[in-house]
């Protein structure tokens, strides 16, 4: 793994590059479609990226968990939980990608 | 919500662009996420979440059919761990 960290710069840099909007825009466009994403996610809905992969919403029951240091016993709350299964394609690139 | 509604709902807000500009938009966006993972590369972003690479070490499985010993490489698997401000969200904080 080489290590390096990308962020919502460098994804609106590719749009900037590969569409020829402003810098500006391309931002604005970077943080609208994850908005909508955690919009839909939030409502509960699945978010099916064909080629990229799905984000989907667990419910997780209560459980008794512990504190593994004390050993005590902590009540853990119902949650919901958001999954992400990469698609075929997406773990194909990336392990082939990655192959040493 | 699947990626065609994703660029209707951007398409709709941005009524200057043409829907084929918007889907060249998400898609790169979405390329590039992939591109970085494909290169070992982790993609941080804060509020959303992580897209990393985890490595698995190489093991001797089995065929569940047969029962027979297959000796699996290791691989490099994706990786996304939700961020703190959606997993609050998620939960209604």
């Amino acid at each position: 793994m080489s290590g390096k960290t990308l962020t919502r710069m460098d994804l609106s840099e590719a749009v900037f590059r590969e569409v020829g909007l402003s810098r500006n825009e391309s931002a604005d466009l970077v943080e609208s479609v994850l908005q909508h994403m955690s919009d839909s996610l939030v409502a509960g809905e699945q978010v099916k990226i064909s080629s990229f992969g799905t984000f989907s919403v667990r419910d997780k029951a209560a459980r008794v968990g512990r504190n593994p240091k004390t050993g005590q016993e902590v009540p853990i709350n119902p949650r919901r939980v958001l999954t992400f299964r990469p698609s075929h394609l997406m773990k194909e690139r990336v392990a082939a990608g990655n192959k040493s | 919500m699947i990626r065609s509604e994703l660029i209707q709902k951007i398409a709709d807000e941005n009524p200057h662009l043409y829907q084929r500009d918007v889907e060249r938009i998400v898609g790169t966006i979405f390329d590039e996420i992939t591109d970085a993972m494909a290169r070992g590369d982790r993609v941080e972003l804060r509020g959303f979440g992580a897209f990393s690479v985890k490595k698995r070490d190489a093991r001797v499985g089995r065929n569940p059919r047969t029962g027979e010993s297959v000796e699996v490489e290791e691989k490099h698997v994706p990786f996304f761990k939700t961020g703190k401000l959606l997993r609050d969200r998620l939960n209604g904080k």
